[in-house]
């Protein structure tokens, strides 16, 4: 499994308010990610196509445990997140819902709107330049559940009942 | 004999059924307890289960707690509420709590934290119950399925570093000026995976609800969770609320093997006040006095246990709020609303002009009444202020004390407690 697309460049600390706003916690899923990110970008959701790419700095999606902030992301096309860190729940969350997203120490380099491939289980992540940034690939296992389309499905397909 | 292992380690290895664990190592627990709230909890997890045709492994394991969306605003938040309840009955969940209070405050009252538990909370403060010296982390919905369908989670076993805390704290600093203090000065990644173990004298005399402040807030230094080493004080509130001291209960060794420590000036702190938009931008409350604030909020998990709301009194007795500014106090369970009636804090409070509401996440999570409008600043009790967490983006939350709110809400701006302790 590969992505490609062009990337949207964010700064460290892109918590789940600013993923998820608690404000549209009540309604559907589609609505609060209208508003994915709009606090820091309000044209994110707007310029965001399916199979682009997320970097960004320290600590993306600290905060709250929700899933949603996983979620409005998939919900916007994005295929896969590249950031210095994460938040070890927002992490987990990702990986869960079939969000590839990887730690790459050079995010910060990456220019927004570059056209970027990323291959999670050879952890690269190659601009069309060709400058190879290098990133914690994702373990196979793991690999598997994210192709399926996260745990749900993966324990869909693989549970022997 | 085994190699000298820290608490978090032997807990978690009795958990995964071995004689020792290293941190770093990746290892399948059973879970002793299992979470959910109304926000992550049923509305997430029922249709999962039915799509996978399975059910709860242990209902005896599971607590159901609604706080989030109480009491119901509109329809939206009186359906969620109505699903929770259905569940927890279809489930035979028997720990249900309904609008009792925060999940974090309500399981230990009701003496569900039992040292040396390994426990799992749909909430990113499930770290609060590291306070009773258990293991719990916060997990998200998808994971929380997992859980609920096997009783086990992987997780990586943390390596430890501890905050030691010398002497005691000055007059008018509290725990939550510990944790805003560090947020600052703490670099967050250093703190991915990690555990926070709490120690040194200031700790040892906390009482329960300080100590459930600093395990708490670990989740804003970016810790997987905290750990506070049970002792007598952990005994004495089992034993209050009748839960007793259970078997499981761990020491860590005093020779294993921790990541580093860092030694915190108790006796030097001075009240901490964190800038929007992130606990990282704290410092004393000495640089921002004279700050104006729309409103003083005192709620939260973090914020409004029994303990929280005397420390308000403090300043508030024989005081009355400012007059453009509005201070709103949810405490965080019925039963604290009850004791604080009892003991005359509420008295205190409401006479000073604490407006009363409801105890549960309220404005904490943006969901419920005390939300803010474009241009407004608040200073809250809470642990939390991300943009646009209590209503509007444009809005400014700052964090500090129980005790620098109430001086924030008597003065009308950002005060030092210090000077109006009581
Ligand atoms: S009070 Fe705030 S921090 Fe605590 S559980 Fe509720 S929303 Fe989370």
């Amino acid at each position: 499994m590969k992505i490609d697309g062009k990337t949207h460049a964010f700064g460290d600390k892109i918590d789940t308010d600013l993923l998820s706003p608690g404000a549209y916690m009540k309604g559907p899923i589609n609505e609060m990610a209208k508003h994915c990110l709009e606090a820091v970008d309000p044209d994110f959701t707007n310029r965001a196509e399916p199979g682009d790419i997320v970097t960004a700095g320290f600590e993306f999606g600290t905060g709250s445990s929700r899933e949603q902030a996983a979620s409005c992301l998939i919900l916007n096309g994005i295929g896969c997140v590249l950031a210095r860190s994460f938040a070890r729940i927002f992490y987990r969350n990702a990986l869960n819902l079939g969000l590839p997203v990887m730690v790459c120490p050079t995010a910060h380099e990456i220019a927004p709107g570059t056209r970027l491939t990323v291959d999670p289980l050879a952890g690269t992540a190659t601009e069309e330049g060709g400058r190879v940034h290098d990133c914690e690939p994702i373990p196979e296992r793991l690999m598997d559940m994210v192709a399926a389309g996260g745990l749900i499905p993966y324990l869909e397909k693989t549970r022997i009942t | 004999m085994t190699a000298p292992a820290t608490l978090t380690e032997k807990i978690m290895a009795r958990a995964a059924g071995k004689d020792r664990v290293r941190a770093g190592e990746i290892v399948t627990v059973d879970v002793d307890l299992a979470m959910i709230h109304d926000s992550g909890g049923p509305r997430r997890v029922k249709p999962m289960l039915e799509q996978l045709r399975a059910t709860v492994w242990d209902p005896e394991k599971v607590v159901v707690v609604s706080d989030h969306f109480v009491p119901a605003v509109d329809v939206e938040s009186a359906q969620i509420l109505d699903l929770t309840r259905k569940w927890a009955r279809e489930t035979q969940v028997r720990r249900f709590f309904d609008m009792k209070g925060i999940c974090h405050v309500v399981l230990p009252e009701n003496g569900l934290i039992q040292p040396g538990m390994m426990a799992v909370g749909g909430d990113s403060h499930s770290c609060t119950g590291g306070a009773w010296g258990a293991v719990m982390v916060g997990i998200g919905a998808t994971d929380m399925l997992g859980v609920l369908v096997t009783g086990e989670i992987w997780l990586r076993v943390p390596s430890t570093v501890r905050y030691s805390c010398t002497g005691s704290l000055p007059p008018g600093v509290s725990a939550k000026d510990i944790m805003l203090h560090l947020c600052a000065t703490v670099d967050p990644v250093s703190m991915n995976y990690r555990v926070a173990e709490y120690a040194g004298p200031a700790v040892e005399a906390m009482e329960m609800s300080e100590r459930m402040t600093l395990c708490n807030m670990s989740a804003e230094l970016g810790a997987k969770t905290g750990i506070i080493a049970p002792d007598a004080t952990t005994h004495e509130w089992l034993e209050r609320v009748g839960a007793g001291v259970g078997e499981r209960e761990l020491q860590g060794d005093p020779d294993a093997e921790i990541e580093r420590e860092v030694v915190i000036d108790t006796p030097n702190l001075a009240p901490q006040v964190a800038a929007p938009h992130s606990p990282a931008n704290t410092h004393a409350v000495t640089d921002s006095i004279g700050t104006r604030v729309t409103q003083a909020y005192i709620g939260a998990c973090t914020g409004a246990k029994l303990n929280d709301l005397h420390m308000a009194a403090r300043v508030l007795k024989g005081r009355k709020v400012a007059e453009d500014t509005r201070l709103l106090l949810a405490p965080a369970s019925t039963k604290i609303t009850a004791e604080a009636t009892r003991d005359g804090t509420l008295e205190i409070l409401t006479e000073a002009g604490a407006i009363l509401l409801p105890s549960g996440c309220g404005a904490c999570a943006g969901m419920g009444a005390g939300i803010l409008a474009d241009g407004e600043v608040c200073i809250a009790s809470t642990s939390r202020n991300f943009q646009g967490r209590m209503g509007s983006a444009n809005a400014e939350v700052w964090l500090a004390s129980p005790y620098t709110v109430a001086a924030a809400a008597v003065a009308g701006e950002i005060a030092d407690p210090r000077d109006m302790l009581t």
